[in-house]
């Protein structure tokens, strides 16, 4: 288990999300007077999931988040400055005018790197920094978001089953905030926990409640402790809702009102401030010290951003090539030696230890058992064939298969067993959910072991 | 020194690069313990190891994705597309996410992607295309298309130290065709640079890969009638080297323009548009090009033949354009 929060941590907290908040209504009111550019995407109601999920990181750490994430953003050092004038299409802004939204990031010093619009781009992506990172010896983990419907992108599937392939230090968020547009979840993915997902990677994963600021912290910094360990890379599903539109431009109709309003009683924010009254964290004072706190940068960030001015036109046609401006460089924390000849030779041959056989006994035993389990639910079709109950025995090879190879990377880790095993101990996702109380202190709707309104309102058109 | 393949001279490249900076990585499908497809990363695995050497799985988009990311670790990976035709499978990865890093927000992305790349060895439609053109099409790339072994090595020395996503093609009727003594020592070839392969008076051919062996050899018998063909060859398709163009123009004022891609689309129309806005008032007669058809590569003998321009194209296009 991590180590507890001290005060300042859990004020933290609270600071990066009530930041996210208000500077998403900033947003909407220069949307409203047409001083954005372009579209406007709220992160109302899911700033729990930004903040806890970032917050578990060290500085050297990477992330790379998506449009829902400007807490993530808060947390790793922007300011509401930088994300203002992306909206507002200023020179000032990190890309100085060339993208807008979340679109931007810094490899260097923050270690973020930018999203792009395409869904699920970013898995393969983060997947790369972990195992460049990992290469070079930094020992750092890299953190993405995607949100539910990016799940059923190729990229995505590519990206997390080439990070688990590679036992990369990868943390993959999934935000489930039941909408994708105007798709609901259901219609997106035909199982109700995204978390599943990881059982066919093979690696470990996580369900909590994404609007339980501490579940998500405690959770987020478990698997990268995890991660950091070097047992792979870890899926942790948020459960949360998405409380506008899309964007600004979209009322959200399709949404059931009852849902809307099931989800306001759970609101990240105010659920944390009962928590950190209830533990005598902070009192009334320190509230309002924060929140004016809040305030005040915020109107000084907006003051910052609508001097600065839009980009001069001529700055369309640079930087489409580096051409030295930026150097590339690693940052080496090994000693270089190891990667070269003649420390890095290796004997280039595969190890081979299972043949692949089929083994009907063991197969049909493990399969009673599951069915068991879910009652049947996914039964795997077994047909025995010429096989009358005779266990069949792995082949072998003409030339004897398996030969020893030197230290490949992967084999320095622990053998993959089912995700539930380990990162979860003998416990099911939703059990586990039922854990992750807020610091160890049940709190009733951070309690159930099933969202019901995971899948939509029951007997709704939408559910078929 | 005994002279080597193109396959080898990249193969050179690759392991000489990797040799000289530990930044250097390798990446792609059965490129480790096989060696590659057409065995180009031969011995790297055995010299480099597991963690500069990455067999992946069947991933084109994690391949390049990761590529990306390990490029802004400050890596500098190589990526192998088996066959350069499945670059499809990661054109967003390519294009959306590589190609406008650093022009959104000054990441730079120092990564090569390489393959095998164009016809004539009976590939077939999946085996054998020549899809610079999506690519030279797309600002933030560098597109590098060579015909010689010297050029490959030093033009992949070149892409590797180059701090810009870069696609090199390679050709594979040429892999173990064209064969050159190279020099010993470290070399690189620039990037954006034409050459004039031949001189000549009487009209320019442009050409790149492939074509530029089936275009001097055109120009050889073009000689025999009187006819010299000067011929440039491209070696980098974007940046394109206009000036080494609209010189040869300036001088020949007749331009003749050879790729192995199909027609409409190709880098033929643009070295067309070229020439008029630079070289207008220099031409003498219209601008002629020698294309592939514009259909798939199709598979069998007869028909790749029919489908690809050839030796007797060039001469005949030549001809006519030579009367003006
Ligand atoms: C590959 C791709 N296809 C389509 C879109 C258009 N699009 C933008 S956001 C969005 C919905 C995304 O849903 P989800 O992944 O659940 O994220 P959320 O908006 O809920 O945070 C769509 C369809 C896109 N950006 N990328
Ligand atoms: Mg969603």
């Amino acid at each position: 288990m991590s180590q507890p929060l001290t005060r300042e941590q859990h004020l933290d907290l609270y600071y990066y999300m009530k930041l996210n908040r208000m500077l998403d209504e900033q947003l909407v009111r220069l949307f409203r007077q047409n001083v954005v550019v372009g579209g406007l995407y709220s992160n109302l109601g899911q700033e729990a999931t930004s903040v806890g999920t970032a917050y578990a990181l060290e500085k050297r750490d990477w992330i790379a988040p998506m449009i829902r994430n400007v807490g993530g953003l808060l947390v790793k050092g922007y300011k509401p400055r930088d994300i203002l004038m992306q909206y507002m299409a200023r020179v000032d802004s990190p890309t100085m005018g060339k993208d807008g939204t979340s679109h931007f990031g810094d490899i260097k010093v923050r270690h973020v790197v930018s999203p792009i619009s395409m869904l699920g781009d970013l898995v393969p992506v983060m997947a790369g920094v972990a195992i460049g990172g990992r290469y070079l010896g930094q020992n750092i983990v890299a953190m993405t978001w995607v949100g539910d419907g990016a799940t059923s992108t190729g990229a995505f599937h590519e990206g997390m089953n080439f990070a688990a392939t590679q036992h990369a230090p990868l943390v993959l968020v999934v935000e489930n905030n039941q909408w994708a547009y105007s798709t609901p979840v259901a219609k997106q993915v035909p199982i109700h926990d995204l978390a599943d997902r990881a059982k066919a990677y093979g690696i470990a994963s996580a369900i909590v409640d994404g609007n339980d600021v501490m579940a998500v912290y405690q959770t987020t910094k478990e698997a990268v402790n995890r991660c950091r360990a070097g047992k792979g890379p870890v899926l942790i599903e948020s459960k949360t809702m998405r409380m506008k539109g899309h964007a600004q431009h979209d009322a959200a109709e399709y949404v059931p009102k009852e849902m809307f309003k099931y989800w306001e009683a759970r609101d990240p924010i105010a659920r944390y401030e009962k928590y950190l009254t209830e533990n005598k964290i902070w009192d009334e004072k320190t509230k309002k010290e924060l929140d004016a706190r809040i305030d005040k940068e915020l109107k000084e960030d907006l003051e910052f951003a609508e001097k600065s001015p839009l980009p001069p036109p001529e700055l369309a046609e640079q930087g489409v090539y580096c051409d030295g401006c930026h150097t590339v460089e690693a940052v080496w924390n090994r000693s270089k030696a190891e990667v070269t000849p003649p420390k890095s030779s290796v004997k280039p041959e595969w190890e081979v230890t299972d043949f692949g056989g089929f083994d009907l006994a063991s197969t049909m035993a493990k399969q009673s058992a599951a069915a068991g389990e879910n009652g049947g639910k996914d039964a795997r079709i077994i047909s025995q064939g010429t096989h009358k109950n005779t266990a069949h025995k792995p082949q072998q090879r003409p030339n004897g298969g398996a030969a020893k190879s030197a230290q490949h990377p992967a084999r320095n880790f622990e053998r993959q067993q089912p995700a539930s095993q380990k990162f979860k101990g003998q416990k099911s996702p939703s059990q586990r959910m039922m854990d992750q109380k807020t610091n160890g202190q049940p709190e009733k709707s951070s309690a159930v072991a099933r969202v019901p309104f995971g899948r939509g309102p029951k007997g709704k058109e939408g559910r078929k | 020194m005994a002279p080597v393949t193109m396959l080898e001279a990249i193969r050179q490249a690759i392991f000489e690069e990797m040799e000289r900076d530990p930044t250097v990585v390798a990446i792609g499908e059965d490129i480790g313990v096989y060696g590659g497809a057409f065995k180009v990363t031969a011995g790297l695995l055995e010299r480099f190891g597991w963690e500069r050497v990455i067999d992946t799985p069947i991933s084109e988009t994690a391949i390049i994705g990761a590529a990306v990311g390990m490029g802004y670790q400050g890596l500098r990976p190589i990526a192998e597309l088996q066959f350069i035709d499945f670059i499809a499978c990661c054109f967003n990865q390519i294009t959306n996410f590589a190609a406008k890093s650093h022009y959104r927000w000054g990441a730079p992305v120092p990564m090569v992607m390489r393959g095998p790349s164009g016809g004539g060895v009976h590939g077939g439609p999946f085996h054998s295309a020549n899809p610079e053109m999506y690519f030279v099409h797309t600002p933030g790339l560098k597109v590098i298309y060579p015909s010689t072994a010297y050029d490959a090595k030093g033009l992949l020395k070149s892409a590797i130290r180059d701090n810009n996503p870069v696609l090199f093609f390679e050709h594979k009727f040429l892999y173990r065709r064209i064969k050159e003594e190279l020099p010993t020592e470290d070399y690189t070839v620039p990037i954006g640079k034409a050459i004039v392969r031949r001189e000549g008076r009487d009209l320019t051919i442009v050409t790149y890969a492939a074509m530029m062996h089936t275009s001097l050899e055109a120009a050889e018998e073009l000689a025999k009638e009187g006819i010299e063909a000067e011929v440039v060859d491209l070696r980098t398709l974007l940046p394109l080297d206009k000036e080494t163009i609209l010189q040869s123009v300036k001088k020949t004022n007749k331009l003749l323009i050879v790729h192995e891609d199909t027609r409409t689309g190709g880098i033929a129309g643009e070295i067309a548009a070229v020439a008029c806005e630079g070289a207008f008032e220099d031409l003498d007669g219209p601008i002629l090009r020698v294309t592939a058809k514009d259909t798939p590569v199709p598979f069998s003998p007869p028909l790749e033949e029919r489908f690809l321009p050839n030796k007797n194209d060039v001469i005949s296009t030549a001809r006519e354009l030579a009367q003006y």
